[in-house]
């Protein structure tokens, strides 16, 4: 093993590890913020994938593409918000994950009634394609780097959002006590609306980013949205740092998981054994990752334990 | 003379096969149509319902069910489909991890099974059965082709890699028993992984003169699209399934010039493949893919075989269905003792017609291939 090799896997931990911080920023502000468990994240974040693959196929732009991405991720965000979620503050969390799973359903048989069963076609724009040489002799995707600078620029701005911005002290405030805060005379509703949308053109952004170097198909979204629920978990719910922190451990630890188990049980039994013993075994890892975390501190890393 | 013209015309009447008046054959097909590999699944419905709109025969009615790509939903799908809607026939699953749930119990309660893809290689050994049959191939066999394949090449140092489920490990298994170079690593990832970002710099780490990976579905779509940005440029050789048509638009001009094993192409000469690619581009407006082929020729071994037995006789279908007495749009055709199919396997390669890329046949990297189970099975 070279420490090229090292790198480059660490990177592509880095690169799952904000992608999912994007995705699951926006569960955990709208679990925080509303008390809401909102099973349709991932369908949104097939809306930024679609969007950004038809506007790209249209205009010849993947940038137009990536705008559109989040534009019709917040407008879906804000409408489903509106006509669906609104109802369901109220309700207790069964309700609201049924409602929410109604909402997978429509959506993924919605794109396939307009796009079809088959993946789209979008790649990775000129100006970002290739690899680039890394110290130690190795070579990196550069679009991959862009998506980690994307990712660590989006938690920057979110942590500017939540603590220098009266949005973000509303935020805050409505995290902690929302009767209180409408009491005080904040249009509550358009406060919720406006950080579903928030956290819809989120999932839409990390949607078309991935979509580009995955496949753009209906039903890309819910594998990511389980891993999304694994960081909030970690991270502790409604906490945006613990997200971050989250993501990046679930990112590195999967990666460094699959690449580096089975070589550790290649030690000690044959090369056909231990791939199938260590790649079973590094898919538990995160959920492994949950549990101990869970027992250490239950309410998450970042979390006020109850 | 009226009397002998009566008779003569009664027992011409006599004489039709009961097939002729039999009473409408159901068919259950259990396929992929939701989710990521719902390409596959529903490729291979279309190809079946061309082949028995084609055929006019009012007699076959299918019904179809989404099983998600869950083992557990395809079960539940195949007990109603057995009890509630009684079916005679069974077909249509793509997954082998799904054809393993389903298929055991299904046979075992008498039903036919007839594959249009999954074919593992537990039902084609010491797990065979009468009733079952694998149109498309057995699991192993454009692996295989793809490992004689890459022998030939001249490579000497492959990287191998397969999703974790049964067909992945046939796949791994069919590659090593016809190449015959070393391995400079053989790994497996989850089934319906997205992301082969780690993969991917195990292979730049490796030193492999060549990769043959396993990849059907969106999977595949990932793969291509990240090892063309990785700026990895070891050759790529694979089965069709890593190439397919459903998978090739998406992928773009990275794939263009890739060789891969395959039991069919559009490009085979023979009157049933014409009928069979025009008649699907001109009924769905699209390329037909592989499965869409084994879809399209497991129906018409299906009504090949229902016009002269009926399946409540079951003995008397199930030589029908071993004649295999259908014009299959991969020419040559016939079955081996365990039901699974004898034929020759293809290297293609990706080209561009016009703005379409697709599959073209440049060499046969097997002929006359029947599987290596043949022997385990005890029917």
């Amino acid at each position: 093993m070279s420490a090229a090799l090292l790198i480059e896997q660490v990177l592509n931990g880095l690169q799952l590890g904000v992608m999912l911080f994007v995705m699951a920023a926006g569960l955990t502000l709208i679990f925080g913020v509303m008390g809401l468990i909102n099973l349709a994240h991932g369908s949104l974040y097939m809306v930024g994938a679609f969007a950004c693959a038809a506007v790209a196929a249209a205009t010849g732009s993947f940038w137009l593409g990536l705008a559109a991405s989040l534009a019709a991720a917040a407008i879906t965000g804000a409408i489903v918000e509106i006509v669906v979620i609104r109802r369901l503050y109220s309700r207790d969390h069964l309700d609201q994950v049924l409602a929410t799973f109604a909402l997978i359903l429509i959506f993924s048989e919605g794109t396939r009634w307009l796009f079809g069963s088959f993946p789209l076609y979008l790649d990775v724009p000129p100006i970002l394609s290739g690899a680039v040489p890394l110290p130690g002799g190795g070579a990196y995707s550069l679009y991959r780097l862009a998506i980690i600078g994307a990712g660590i620029l989006v938690a920057a701005g979110l942590f500017l959002l939540i603590g220098r911005t009266r949005l973000g002290i509303r935020i805050r405030a409505g995290e902690a006590d929302r009767e209180m805060i409408a009491a005080l005379g904040v249009d509550i509703g358009r406060l919720y609306t406006m950080v579903f949308a928030l956290g819809a053109a989120l999932a839409g952004f990390a949607g078309a980013l991935v979509g580009t170097i995955q496949s753009v198909q209906v039903g890309m979204g819910e594998p990511v949205l389980i891993l999304a629920f694994v960081v909030i978990v970690i991270g502790g719910i409604g906490s945006i740092k613990g997200a971050f922190i989250g993501a990046l451990l679930v990112g590195i630890t999967d990666t460094l998981g699959r690449f580096l188990l089975p070589i550790a049980f290649g030690t000690v039994m044959n090369a056909s054994d231990a791939t199938a013993v260590g790649s079973a075994l590094a898919s538990m890892l995160i959920y492994i990752l949950m549990a101990v975390v869970l027992v250490v501190r239950p309410g998450g890393l970042y979390g006020t334990a109850t | 003379m009226n009397l002998i013209t009566k008779s003569l015309a009664a027992l011409a009447v006599l004489g039709m096969t009961s097939a002729a008046f039999a009473e409408p054959v159901k068919v259950g097909m259990i396929t992929t149509l939701s989710g990521g590999g719902a390409s596959l699944g529903i490729d291979a419905r279309d190809g079946f319902m061309l082949a028995i709109k084609q055929s006019g025969n009012k007699d076959v009615d299918v019904v179809i069910e989404d099983d998600q790509r869950k083992p557990d939903v395809a079960v539940q799908i195949a007990d109603k489909m057995i009890q509630s809607d009684k079916v005679d026939i069974l077909t249509g699953i793509i997954w082998s991890n799904l054809a393993m749930a389903v298929v055991p119990a299904a046979v075992a309660q008498g039903k036919f099974y007839l594959s249009v893809n999954a074919a593992p290689s537990q039902l084609a050994g010491k797990g065979c059965n009468a009733h079952y049959f694998s149109v498309s191939y057995q699991n192993d066999n454009l692996h295989e082709a793809a490992g004689a394949y890459a022998t030939d090449a001249g490579y000497k140092n492959t990287f191998i890699l397969a999703p974790n489920y049964p067909a992945g490990k046939d796949s791994l298994t069919g590659f090593k028993r016809f190449y015959k170079g070393e391995l400079a690593g053989e790994v497996y990832t989850q089934l319906g992984q997205t992301d082969y970002a780690a993969e991917i710099a195990q292979i730049r780490a490796s030193g492999a003169d060549s990769v043959f990976f396993f990849l059907p579905g969106g999977m595949g779509i990932a793969f291509m699209k990240q090892y063309a940005q990785s700026g990895v440029d070891i050759p790529l050789i694979g089965p069709a399934f890593s190439f397919d048509q459903g998978i090739l638009q998406a992928v773009g001009d990275a794939a263009l010039g890739v060789k891969n094993t395959a039991n069919w192409s559009k490009d085979i000469d023979n009157a049933a493949n014409k009928a069979f690619v025009e008649g699907f581009q001109a009924e769905y407006d699209r390329l037909p893919s592989i499965y869409a082929s084994y879809g399209y020729d497991t129906a018409n071994l299906m009504l090949s075989a229902l016009a002269k037995a009926s399946p409540s006789d079951a003995d008397a279908f199930q030589k029908a269905l071993e004649a295999a007495d259908f014009n299959s749009v991969r020419g040559k055709f016939s079955f081996a003792s365990n039901h699974h199919p004898i034929q020759d396997i293809y290297v293609r390669e990706v080209v561009k017609e016009g703005d379409i890329l697709t599959n073209k046949i440049v060499g046969t990297a097997m002929t006359d291939r029947s599987n290596a189970y043949v022997d385990d099975c005890k029917m």
